[in-house]
């Protein structure tokens, strides 16, 4: 069973930017122990595009689709046998970003 | 066999087996939904055959058996209309997982009810359909919600637990401490509901949920011995349960603990709360919240005559409370004891300091209320009063709180 684990900052109450060592020591962890598929964190909301194709021309804007306090700062994709294995993982997950986490199966 | 005997059967097999089906299919469909449907047609088998059939030998069995071969059908149903991945569930034999603390079916479906990861009026709703076999419009009218609302819960609870792989199994051992307390925390809920329903519509006192939350905590106490916690839930439940029926009076209106008719009280409900309450002490382990609630009801319901009341033993059992549970509500309760030991006035002053924290809470108001007026302060304790009966949800309380209001000079 495959999960989609969001990283959630904030941006009026960020977590904290040292986190870096600890978070690679956890995806050796991951790693080592066969939860780890992929991870990646992200560029600033800024950063990103909404492209829109539905309609007679492709409309790009600038921006993320969804402008909020809250917003997604980076992902993992964990392989795990069930639920309460990925909450685990992501309890201590949340204490090593020093951030909220999300926990989404895929189909 | 007569037509009353049969239902009788049909009842009783229904509280004592429903569970227990649930369970057992769920295990081997691995599907809540499934299970559920394939339960309640096998129970309707059971209305239509068991009256000409008679009642069978072993009724757990057969309607195991029965809803089995339901679930069958349905999933060779879905196999011809989908694909044939759905067959592995027919032959599929999970391997034997690790032995939990604890191995029973009804309390892998517990557990799953009850998992931290569905919102809590989830656990109540889906606990109370899959554990306790109520229907959705049952629970849907003890919750005051429309019916289709309440199916729509229930049924994206079971799509969230398909979905996330919310695991049916009894969580390990270093886990089931923090899971046992979900579970109580959920039975406590729907004893609750039940005993100061809420709502304009809504009987004060919905013995229904009381009596399914009491027989669900008897039904794990078995199977959790160890945990001091489940006796003490279940001891605070029968003494609570013991004083239902002298709780409202003919009028409909709350009659308060002082003023209850103590010899109307279920005895037998009492004995077996007090002989819980002394095997918890016994046990010699820190008594827990629950523990510490059912010893306060306990020295209550041993007093004969409300004066006989040992209010110092219910201030200092209040004392151990708000130590492990440090909540305004249990601060406000402790106070309405100090009023009994020191006088109204030393407990209004305690629990004026609450007022950030409890402006909303009707009981707040009506304990102020009553301090006020005790103290002769009329004018504010009516102001009090109205307070209170603005935010009160249950229809005796408002009877009550609207006389004791009327009665100020």
């Amino acid at each position: 069973m495959q999960y989609l684990v969001s990283v959630i900052d904030d941006k009026s109450n960020p977590g904290s930017t040292d986190r870096q060592p600890a978070i690679s020591a956890f995806n050796e962890r991951l790693i080592a122990e066969g939860y780890w598929v992929f991870a990646g964190g992200l560029a600033d909301t800024d950063a990103a595009t909404v492209i829109d194709n539905r309609g007679e021309q492709a409309v790009f804007s600038d921006g993320p689709f969804v402008e909020s306090k809250e917003y997604l700062a980076g992902v993992w994709v964990w392989e795990a046998p069930d639920l309460d294995v990925a909450l685990k993982l992501a309890t201590e997950a949340s204490k090593v970003c020093d951030r909220k986490i999300e926990v989404r199966p895929f189909v | 066999m007569r037509v009353i005997d049969i239902r009788d059967a049909i009842t009783q097999a229904h509280h004592a087996e429903w569970a227990r089906v649930v369970a057992a299919l769920t295990r081997r469909f691995g599907d809540l939904d499934i299970a559920e449907e394939a339960a309640a047609e096998a129970f309707a088998t059971a209305v239509e055959r068991w009256p000409a059939d008679g009642v069978p030998p072993n009724p757990g069995a057969w309607l195991t058996t029965t809803a089995t071969r339901k679930a069958i059908d349905r999933v060779r149903r879905e196999n011809k209309r989908d694909d044939k991945q759905k067959e592995a569930q027919l032959v599929h034999d999970d391997p034997p997982e690790p032995l939990g603390a604890i191995d029973d079916e009804r309390l892998r479906l517990i557990f799953t009810c009850c998992h931290p990861a569905l919102a809590m009026e989830t656990r109540v709703a889906l606990t109370l359909r899959m554990v306790g076999g109520l229907t959705v419009a049952e629970i849907a009218r003890a919750f005051l919600v429309q019916e289709a609302a309440m199916g729509q819960r229930i049924t994206r609870a079971k799509a969230k637990i398909k979905a996330a792989r919310i695991p049916y199994r009894v969580p390990s051992a270093e886990d089931l401490p923090a899971r046992v307390s979900g579970v109580l925390a959920v039975l406590f809920l729907v004893f609750n509901e039940g005993y100061l329903a809420t709502g304009p519509d809504t009987d004060p006192v919905r013995h229904d949920l009381t009596a399914e939350a009491i027989r669900l905590t008897r039904l794990i106490r078995p199977l959790m011995p160890e945990a001091g916690e489940v006796a003490g839930l279940l001891a605070l439940m029968l003494l609570t349960e013991a004083r239902r029926t002298t709780r409202v009076s003919a009028s409909g209106e709350l009659v308060p603990l002082h003023e209850q008719d103590r010899g109307a009280w279920d005895a037998a409900l009492i004995a077996e709360g007090h002989r819980l309450v002394r095997e918890g002490l016994a046990a010699g382990v820190a008594p827990g919240r629950y523990q510490l609630l059912a010893a306060i009801n306990a020295v209550h319901t041993s007093a004969r005559d409300v004066r006989d009341t040992d209010w110092s033993q219910v201030v200092a059992l209040y004392d151990q409370l708000v130590r492990i549970d440090p909540s305004p509500i249990i601060a406000l309760n402790r106070a309405i004891a100090v009023a009994e030991l020191d006088g109204p006035e030393v407990a209004l002053a305690t629990i004026d300091r609450l007022d950030d924290k409890l402006a909303g809470y009707h009981a707040y108001h009506a304990t102020r209320a009553d301090l006020l007026r005790r103290l002769g302060r009329s004018q504010e304790s009516r102001a009090a009063y109205d307070k209170a009966i603005e935010l009160a949800g249950n229809t005796a309380e408002t009877a009550y709180l609207t006389r004791r209001r009327d009665q100020l000079g």
